[in-house]
């Protein structure tokens, strides 16, 4: 019996070995293990051996149905796993063709200059604020200590509506808007971005539409180095650690003193070269402490309030940074262009 | 402003810095130096020599054959130059010399004869054309008389002088003069200016007894002073100063002429010389022109005028344009012998007017338009008049005939240390601060630390503390101050929710495939009239025109980004890009008035344009052309991420195609529209097929400020049924899904169109709509007897609205 046993399993495990296909396994299984199978018959004649060789057969005839059981379940797994292979082969494609397109747009190098900037700023506690682009005389020139006659007015030519309403030339109006909403008792920190104008032919250098970033600071105890400080800040985060900052006295109507910012040149760090005319240095901003006469004018006593203001432009800024040669390319909407400073 | 700075050193010392260097520290102090400019290449080897012969050359007509005698030797030279003649006094290049540009000087045989030099022009030199005076401008240069032979020519030409070309702020106009550049440079340096020397030695004969001043118009000339020289011989102005003139970037014309400009840029005011003999009477009348008076100026130019206009007159003829041209009869020419000195000041506003309407902007008229010193109005006459006697033969008269009203008193600013570092965030002392006004030449009394300082009439830009506060802190180094941030109250930055909105908003057309577009705010007129919204239209009464424009297609503020927008796409079309989806948002600019008086409204939109393909996939054979709907999903994107909802309604407008076009609403108000441009405006744009939108920006902001609600996510099953209705093919699915949604009652949640049928199986004329019906109550499970009532009420209505039969 326990031969028969033997020579069962061998032979069973030899069936399984051979079977190729899971059909082939799933005869070996019914001819081996089925109801009629001869394992099934060796235990239905069970009852025809002696008390000790019972226990004895049983035992065996369980174990070489494991055993059985076992070799049939890892061939069906070896089984299923290489038809599966199979088919994934015949699946396969040409993973190197373009997939299928989704439509991606993307922000203008402006906007993303912008918003960079006012990110900056929000990180050291400014408000954005906006303003019109059609302006008042008042808040334009007037408000900003250029009266009717100054002859800095001459700076900047403009493009009037009426003679009182004129396409704002600067985002400094925003300043005595600002200043005015909050009468004189309350610190305004803000900064504020938005389209200027001014009477100028469009060339590869001018354009008569363009974008300012003006910024305002007035509290209590404002100081020049403060001045400095923020826009250091505000610089080496911009434009990177390494670069430095220098300003210099300037003169804008709105501000006392004046500073012109550089910084240095990102090319030769300092040591003059031809993209910063030699001078190792690259104007960046003009700014300074705000003049008395545009406190007092918005409500705010200069003997308590002092403040500083400073504007840049993100046309400027772009054409340095990423060497934009012409400032035309800002305004055609070339897709080409737009699609060049696509950020994540 | 150009400097020579060899003229520079007569006033003070450089020091030995470099113009480079010093060019550098000036920058730094306030005024930028924007170019340096070498005179001339250094030359070497070129000296003075005499001409002893200047015979033909025997073999060549138009060349001379000269000896010219350079101290040491003598040198035999060929030269063509016409004005050369035997007896002058001119540059010679010995063989060895390098002339500007490389040009190398060897001895050589012209014609069979040796020649061992070159005799030199200005040009040849390396002074520019432009400078190079007349008599001297096709040929050779001729030094004076005295000129000692054999010396160096470089000193005698001014050729090693440096020139910095400063960039004038318009309150630094006490730079447009040397002594205001030498007091700025004495300041940064620590020296001392060293002034000119005014003396002045006059014959007993009085001006006043031979001219007579009368000032009419007293605001616009509060000083006329006139100086008469006699004996004047005209002829050419010495070479150093023709030197210092043509590195100011001045022409030399003659001694009388260079005077007047050679004080003019030494002292920054302006003076005219008139010949006495030709001025027409002994009388000067400073007065408004009369309106359509003429007068012909120094360019030959007959100009009329009108009371706008100040004039110089000999009492009936206008002799000058006050301040900005002298007139031609009475000009100083060859023949002069007496000569008019005017030294005046007159009012900047005054100057500019005139110099404006003439167009005639000169050295003179800036001077005066930017506020000339009102102490040094006289000192500079007297200066001229002292050069006039030295260097043109004149005997000058004794005293001035003058009308004197000038204001030249001196003002005062007060500081102090306390207020100055408190301001500047500085720790300067009290003996700092004495040391910075003691640079800058100016007057105190101290007080501790309070500094009365007095202003010198050069400086007019300094009216105020603050501007104390510039000239202190710009000496003490802008560099010196140290790096701070504010000290003062903190705020929390942050965007408001309309900035939040706003980006998002245009992050979501980023992420729906289009690319933000900045187009022009100003645009032709006709243009600002196209493509406005229904809602804009209305408010919109006329458009919005600049008063000068500077040419039509920028003339006008738009009332839609479209037109703008569609001509970025024939720009680009043009250039082969055909694929093209754009969004931008912007102003409109809405006047409200016939006439406009008041700013106009301004009014966000958010506007987009798309035409060519649109997920082009061409390995797939698939290329969808961009169409309505589209552009119409993208649309609906942004709604649904706003969570809006809202209607859109056919409708036809002038520039849209009247079949694809709906206007959009929200809860009843017009919020824009979109759909296909009108073939017609295509043709007009030179563009291909192109779908558009516009919507209202702030009608969404003030939708969105409101609070959202929280809407319970449902834990019950849903139930859907699906609906197929058979209606006449003119009504639009969005009006049965209207009847749909007010009949079905609350349960109802969503609806969704999933087919849309025309043709076989159904009698022509009529279309099958199908909707997905969505029903759920967030609070319990439906039962299939609630939504049939809902389904069958939905049969009812559509039936009696828009007679739909159920699809069998």
């Amino acid at each position: 019996m326990q031969e028969k046993l033997q020579a069962l399993q061998t032979e069973a495990l030899e069936h399984v070995e051979q079977a190729k296909t899971l059909a082939d396994l799933q005869n070996v299984r019914v001819s081996y293990l089925g109801k009629k199978g001869p394992i099934t018959e060796v235990l239905r004649g069970m009852g025809k051996l002696s008390p000790e060789e019972r226990p004895v057969i049983g035992e065996l005839a369980n174990k070489v149905r494991e055993a059985i059981t076992e070799a049939l379940d890892t061939k069906k797994q070896n089984l299923e796993e290489a038809a599966l292979n199979e088919q994934l082969k015949s699946e396969t494609i040409d993973v190197t063709l373009p997939g299928r397109p989704v439509q991606v747009g993307g922000s203008h190098l402006l906007t993303d200059i912008v918003t960079e900037i006012e990110d900056l700023f929000i990180g050291m506690g400014f408000e954005i604020k906006e303003g019109p682009e059609v302006e008042t005389d008042y808040y334009n020139f007037e408000a900003l200590n250029l009266p009717k006659d100054h002859p800095a007015r001459d700076m900047q030519d403009s493009f009037y509506i009426t003679e009182e309403l004129l396409l704002r030339t600067h985002t400094s109006p925003v300043q005595a808007r600002t200043m005015g909403e909050y009468k004189g008792n309350k610190p305004v920190k803000m900064i504020c971005p938005g389209k200027v104008y001014r009477r100028d032919t469009d060339d590869a250098t001018h354009s008569h539409q363009f974008t300012q970033v003006e910024g305002l600071y007035v509290d209590k105890d404002v100081r020049m180095s403060d001045l400095k400080g923020v826009l250091n800040q505000f610089a080496k985060q911009f434009f990177g650690e390494e670069r430095e900052i220098r300003l210099r006295p300037s003169f804008f109507p709105f501000t006392e003193p004046s500073v012109e910012m550089d910084i240095s040149c990102k090319v030769c760090h300092g040591e003059g070269c031809s993209v910063c005319k030699k001078t190792g240095w690259i104007e960046i901003l003009g700014g300074g402490m705000v003049h008395p006469d545009v406190l007092e004018m918005a409500g705010y006593d200069p003997e308590v309030y002092s403040g500083f203001a400073f504007g840049m432009g993100p046309e400027r800024i772009a054409m340095l940074k990423y060497g934009v040669d012409d400032i035309r390319h800002f305004y055609t909407n070339d897709v080409r262009f737009l699609k060049q400073y696509h950020q994540a | 402003m150009l400097v020579s700075l060899n003229w520079l050193k007569q006033y003070v010392d450089l020091g030995g810095h470099t113009p480079e260097a010093l060019a550098d520290k000036i920058t730094k102090t306030g005024i930028e130096v924007e170019d340096i400019t070498y005179i001339a290449e250094k030359s070497n080897h070129v000296v003075v020599g005499y001409v002893e012969t200047c015979e033909q050359h025997p073999n060549a007509d138009k060349l001379n054959l000269c000896q010219v005698n350079i101290g040491d030797e003598t040198l035999q030279i060929i030269c063509g130059a016409a004005n050369i003649a035997a007896g002058q006094k001119v540059a010679v290049a010995k063989p060895g010399a390098v002339l500007p540009g490389n040009f190398k000087i060897k001895k050589a045989k012209l014609r069979g004869i040796e020649s061992n030099g070159m005799i030199c022009s200005l040009q040849e030199l390396g002074i520019a054309e432009q400078y190079v005076p007349k008599d001297f401008a096709e040929g050779i240069f001729v030094f004076p008389d005295d000129t000692e032979v054999g010396r160096d020519v470089t000193e005698y030409l001014n050729l090693d002088d440096v020139i910095l070309e400063l960039g004038l702020t318009p309150n630094r106009s006490d730079a447009l003069s040397m002594l205001g550049v030498a007091y700025e440079v004495a300041a940064i340096l620590n020296e001392q200016v060293t002034l000119p020397d005014e003396t002045l030695q006059t014959i007993e004969d009085k001006a006043s007894d031979h001219v007579s001043i009368k000032v009419e118009a007293t605001d616009d000339n509060p000083y006329y002073g006139a100086f008469l020289i006699k004996d004047i011989k005209v002829g050419p102005s010495p070479l150093w100063m023709r030197n210092y003139l043509i590195a100011a970037g001045i022409r030399p014309i003659n001694n009388v002429v260079d005077i007047t400009n050679y004080v003019l840029l030494e002292y920054g005011q302006p003076l005219h010389a008139f010949d006495f003999d030709q001025f027409g009477s002994n009388q000067v009348v400073v007065r408004r022109a009369k309106d359509q008076e003429e007068i012909k100026t120094l360019d030959d130019q007959t100009r009329e005028l009108t009371t706008e206009h100040l004039v110089i007159t000999n009492g009936s003829e206008p002799t000058a344009l006050a301040g900005v041209m002298g007139g031609a009869d009475s000009e100083v020419t060859e023949q002069t012998t007496t000569v008019l000195l005017e030294a005046a000041y007159f009012d900047g506003k005054r100057v500019r007017i005139t110099a404006k309407d003439h167009q005639l902007r000169s050295e003179s008229s800036i001077r005066f338009e930017k506020g000339v010193d009102p102490n040094r109005v006289k000192r500079a006459g007297m200066r001229a008049a002292q050069l006039l006697a030295k260097y043109a033969g004149g005997q000058v008269l004794s005293g001035v005939a003058a009308y004197d009203q000038l204001d030249c008193t001196e003002k005062q600013v007060v500081i102090t240390t306390d207020r100055i570092n408190a301001r500047l965030g500085t720790e300067i002392s009290n003996d700092e601060i004495a040391i910075i006004l003691k640079k800058l030449a100016f007057d105190y009394e101290q007080t501790g630390d309070a500094f009365t300082v007095t202003i010198p009439t050069r400086r007019q830009d300094i009216t105020i503390f603050e501007d104390m506060l510039e000239e202190i802190a710009r000496i003490y180094g802008y560099d010196n101050l140290a790096y701070t941030l504010p000290q003062g109250s903190q705020q929390a930055g942050r965007l408001t929710n309309q900035q939040r909105l706003k980006r998002s908003i245009k992050q979501y057309f980023e992420s729906a495939g289009l690319n933000e577009a900045i187009t022009y705010s100003l645009t032709t007129t006709e243009r600002s009239q196209m493509l406005v919204s229904p809602e804009v239209a209305q408010v919109a009464v006329s458009p919005v025109r600049l008063s000068m424009p500077m040419s039509e297609e920028h003339s006008t503020l738009r009332l839609s980004l479209l037109p703008e927008m569609l001509a970025a796409i024939a720009y680009n079309n043009a250039r082969k890009q055909d694929d093209i989806g754009y969004y931008e948002v912007g102003s409109i600019f809405a006047s409200q008035e016939e006439q406009i008086t008041v700013q106009p409204k301004e009014k966000w939109r958010v506007s987009g344009a798309v035409t060519g393909k649109w997920l082009h996939h061409p390995w797939q054979q698939e290329a969808k052309q961009v169409d309505f709907y589209v552009v119409k999903g993208i649309v609906e994107g942004l709604f649904e991420r706003l969570a809006i909802r809202p209607t859109f309604r056919q409708v036809e407008l002038t520039d849209m195609h009247p079949g694809r076009t709906a206007q959009i609403f929200i809860d009843d108000a017009s919020v824009g529209f979109i759909g296909q441009i009108h073939p017609r405006v295509q043709k007009a744009f030179d563009i291909k097929e192109t779908y558009v939108f516009d919507l209202d920006l702030d009608h969404i902001f003030a939708i969105h400020d409101q609070e959202p609600n929280f809407e319970k996510i449902p834990r019950y099953p849903s139930i859907s049924r699906d609906i197929a209705l058979v209606v006449d093919e003119r009504i639009s699915a969005g009006e049965v899904e209207a009847t749909i949604v007010s009949a079905a009652g609350d349960l109802l949640k969503q609806v969704n169109v999933f087919d849309v049928y025309q043709g076989e199986h159904l009698e022509e004329g009529l279309k099958s709509l199908a909707f997905n019906l969505l029903y759920f109550d967030p609070d319990r499970t439906l039962t299939d007897d609630e939504v049939e009532a809902s389904y069958q009420a939905i049969l009812a209505a559509v039936k009696e609205k828009h007679n739909a039969q159920l699809r069998g």
